[in-house]
This record gives structure tokens, C-alpha cells and sequence, in this order.
């Protein structure tokens, strides 16, 4: 038999992006502790709509946690209470019989609110498209081991590779602050041969691009790391700084 | 220019007149410990560092280096409160492995700065500030510092004030240390943990030594014991 538990829901509702937004209260009932979080909010969107109201606008998309969609701030964490995973991969076994759970969408300046729990994450791919990549030339394939890379590099650059861009590090920065976004996609290239060829450019437009969006400065809490789904290590800040300070002394 | 407008920029200043102060604060510190051991040797440091050339210029570099780290400190608050919006979060826990002063440097360092109000007025009023106006302040002269070490801890609520005054600065430094390197970028996966216990060991060093001071007047041995 499936566990089943009853909750009440506080969720942020704004209707659009200059809206004023505030707290609804919803009642959901016999909710399967096996659910997802994600599960229980399209029950609540099928108990609105039955209800003939407007249903909670939410991000999602893969539910595996890998496409970095889902955000919400709930009770106090972005991606929830459990560590260490997505708000897809959050389950309702976390939470107990008769609990008040308040959802919130991710609040920062650089992130605006489209609807309810929807934010503009475009900041991010703006951050990006200043410098996150490798520019290739066109001709032959060449041989994948044909550069040596010690293993110890390669899990360092794959461990910052795996920032999926949620945006829960600004969310729960105080500051605001998107370092440990611009760490990962920084560090997981200046560790490899391949992304070192621009190393200096990238840092500096990359962080150029996020003070322009309106990010804050980072003042190493560390709350960042904490929440991050995928435990990305504010090691990474550290080298992002040191690419950037190198780069600016080389000018 | 770089060190204004960017982040990383801006951070660099802040560590590394952090890092500046915390130099001072170990000279200081050890330079306190003397009065314990001889006040006329405590009082030669005093002459020493009293209206010459050499000290007036130290001092304003150390007074230039207290600006800036303020003055940057004021501008970085700002626009982090500005970047993390008008609508703040309804519930806000805190996160495994925050620590408390991370999220309070502002208010740590403005207790740091209204007691080293006090301080100044306590000590560099009376003594250096006699020696280039020519205005006498204090009731010793002016190269006395053991004398006004003294006459202000033989005053327990200073000596309290001062203890807290301590604590504040404590906190402060258990997380100015080790982020300074951080934002300096000399920092990874192997010495992050290291250099967190780093910081935390020479705060306490620096703190224990100034403590050593108004703890000892406190306890009574200040007047021979």
C-alpha cells in the first residue's frame, strides 16, 4: 500500500513579469509519499483546473535531473530540503503528514519572473554565449586520444561539466551572485588543453558579461556549494579568479 | 578600470587590503604582548612609533588601507543587495557549512570599526595625535603607552568592551582569511579545508594576543602580582 500524506501549499502567484505577486494558499490531499514534487504539483494544477482556476505555471522538462529546467525555492532551499538533487528528483517522502510547504520561484535580479514560479534563466545562456565554448576548425575528425590528459584532470574538468545551469547558486546566494555557474563553465575548459588556447579571453568576457547582467559579487559564503544539485566545489570560484586575475595581469 | 568595475576586480582589492590589515593586526598583536612582559620596553615601541617620518607614513597607508577595504566593502553590500532583488524570500534556511560571520561580514566589520572609534580615541588621541598637534590630551606623556594601557584597563567595563570587541574581530577574521585567498585564487580541492583551518588558527592567534592584554589588568595583575 502506498503511503499517503495531506499538505498545505503556500505558492507564489504572479500573473506576469510586472505584476504583483503574492501567497495563495492550496489544501492536497492523499498525496503518494512515492510521488515526485513535480508529481504533486500537477495534481494540484488537475485539482485547479477541475476547480476552474488558472493552473500553477511551473519550468520543467526532462524530470531525471539533467536539463537544469525545474527551479522553485522550497522551504527555504532552492531544489528543496534533500541535497544534492533536482526539484524533479525531490520526493514527497520528504515531507510529512499535515506540513505547510512554501514554494517560491528563484528571486535575483538577473532572474525576473515570467509567471508564478517561471524565471527568465536567459541570463545564463547570455553568460554563455560571451565565452562558454571552444571554437573548432572544420577539416578532419581528429584522433580522441591523441592529446594525453591525466585521469585526475579529466574528473576535475568532468566534475565541473556536470553544472546543468538551474540557477540554484544565484538563488541561494545572498549576493545574488553567479560565480560558481561561471566557475563550472570557466574550469570545465581552462583544465583541458583544448580550452586553454582562449583561456584569458573567456574569463574575462564571461565575467565582463555576468557584472553586466546585473549579478552581485561573491563573498564566499559557500551557500552556492551547499544547494548546488550536482555539487559543483567552490574550488572551481578559486580557479575562476585565478584565470580572470592571471588574464587581467597579462594585459 | 578593471578594479572597480569588475567583480573579481573589486574582490581582489578587498583581499588584498584584508590581507594588508591582517599583517598590521599581527604586528600589533605581538607588540601588545610586550607591555606584559616590560612596560619600558613597551613605552621604547612607543617613542619609536610616536611622530616620526617613518611611522606618520605607516600610519597613513594603514589608514588608507582601513578606507578602501571600507569604502569597497560599502560599494560590494550595495550591489549585492541590489543584485539579489526587490522581492526577498518568504523562508530562508540556512545551508549546511555557511557559517554565520560569511553572511555578516558587514555588520561584524562595522562593530569592528565603531569600537576601533573608541580605540582610537582611547590611545592614538592622547598619544600620536599629542605628539604632531602639540595638544595635550592625556594625563601621561605622550610615548607613555604603558601608562595609558594601565589607567584604561584598571577599568574593568574597558577591559569587557574590549573583549567583545575582540569576539567581533574574531569572527570577523575566521572567514576574511581564508576568502581572501579564495578571491586571490590561490586555492583548490586539497587546500580548501586546509587553508579554512589556516585562517582559523592565526585568527585565534591574533585575537589570544590582543586578548592577553585586558584579560591580564582584569585579573589584577597589572598592578604587580
Amino acid at each position: 500500500m502506498d503511503k499517503t500524506i495531506n499538505l498545505t501549499l503556500k505558492v507564489w502567484r504572479q500573473a506576469g513579469p510586472k505584476a504583483k505577486g503574492k501567497f495563495e494558499t492550496y489544501k492536497i490531499d492523499n498525496v503518494s509519499t512515492d510521488s515526485s514534487f513535480l508529481e504533486m504539483m500537477d495534481v494540484l494544477n488537475e485539482q485547479l483546473v477541475a476547480e476552474r482556476k488558472e493552473p500553477v505555471a511551473f519550468d520543467h522538462d526532462c524530470r531525471e535531473g539533467i536539463c537544469g529546467m525545474c527551479s522553485m525555492y522550497i522551504n527555504g532551499h532552492p531544489h528543496g530540503p534533500d541535497g544534492e538533487i533536482t526539484t524533479c528528483q525531490l520526493h514527497m517522502r520528504n515531507f510529512n503528514d499535515g506540513q505547510t510547504i512554501t514554494i517560491e520561484p528563484w528571486r535575483s535580479a538577473a532572474f525576473p519572473i515570467i509567471k508564478d514560479l517561471m524565471v527568465d534563466r536567459g541570463a545564463y545562456d547570455k553568460i554563455i554565449q560571451a565565452g562558454g565554448y571552444v571554437n573548432v576548425n572544420t577539416g578532419g575528425v581528429p584522433d580522441g586520444n591523441a592529446i594525453p590528459i591525466g585521469k585526475d584532470i579529466a574528473d576535475e574538468a568532468m566534475d565541473a561539466a556536470s553544472c546543468i545551469g538551474c540557477g540554484a547558486c544565484a538563488a541561494a546566494c545572498k549576493n545574488g551572485s553567479a560565480m560558481l555557474f561561471v566557475a563550472a563553465k570557466v574550469s570545465q575548459l581552462a583544465l583541458l588543453p583544448q580550452g586553454k588556447v582562449e583561456g584569458a579571453h573567456r574569463a574575462k568576457a564571461m565575467v565582463a558579461k555576468m557584472d553586466e547582467l546585473g549579478f552581485g559579487n561573491c563573498t564566499n559564503t559557500g551557500a552556492c556549494e551547499a544547494e548546488c544539485p550536482k555539487n559543483v566545489s567552490i574550488s572551481h570560484i578559486a580557479r575562476l579568479n585565478r584565470e580572470f586575475l592571471v588574464a587581467k595581469f597579462q594585459d | 578600470m578593471w578594479l572597480i568595475d569588475s567583480s573579481i576586480g573589486r574582490k581582489l582589492v578587498m583581499s588584498i587590503t584584508g590581507t594588508f590589515l591582517v599583517l598590521f593586526l599581527l604586528f600589533h598583536s605581538i607588540m601588545n604582548l610586550v607591555v606584559i612582559i616590560s612596560p619600558e620596553g613597551y613605552n621604547a615601541i612607543c617613542e619609536f612609533l610616536g611622530a616620526n617620518w617613518y611611522a606618520l607614513v605607516a600610519t597613513s597607508i594603514l589608514a588608507s588601507g582601513f578606507v578602501i577595504h571600507i569604502l569597497y566593502a560599502l560599494y560590494l553590500t550595495f550591489q549585492n543587495m541590489r543584485a539579489r532583488g526587490a522581492e526577498r524570500y518568504a523562508v530562508k534556511n540556512n545551508q549546511k557549512g555557511v557559517s554565520w560571520s560569511s553572511q555578516n561580514m558587514l555588520v561584524l566589520g562595522a562593530i569592528v570599526l565603531g569600537f576601533l572609534v573608541l580605540h582610537m580615541y582611547n590611545f592614538w588621541f592622547k598619544m600620536q595625535f599629542v605628539e604632531l598637534t602639540g595638544i595635550h590630551t592625556g594625563d601621561f606623556h605622550p610615548a607613555d603607552g604603558a601608562a595609558y594601557v594601565q589607567q584604561l584597563f584598571s577599568n574593568w567595563v574597558y577591559c569587557v568592551v574590549y573583549i567583545v570587541w575582540l569576539a567581533a574581530l574574531w569572527l570577523h577574521l575566521t572567514h576574511g582569511i581564508w576568502s581572501a585567498l579564495q578571491s586571490l585564487g590561490l586555492n583548490n580541492k586539497t587546500w580548501l579545508p586546509r587553508v579554512k583551518v589556516i585562517a582559523n588558527v592565526i585568527s585565534t592567534i591574533v585575537v589570544l594576543m590582543f586578548m592577553a592584554v585586558p584579560v591580564y589588568y582584569l585579573l589584577g595583575c597589572g598592578s604587580g602580582c
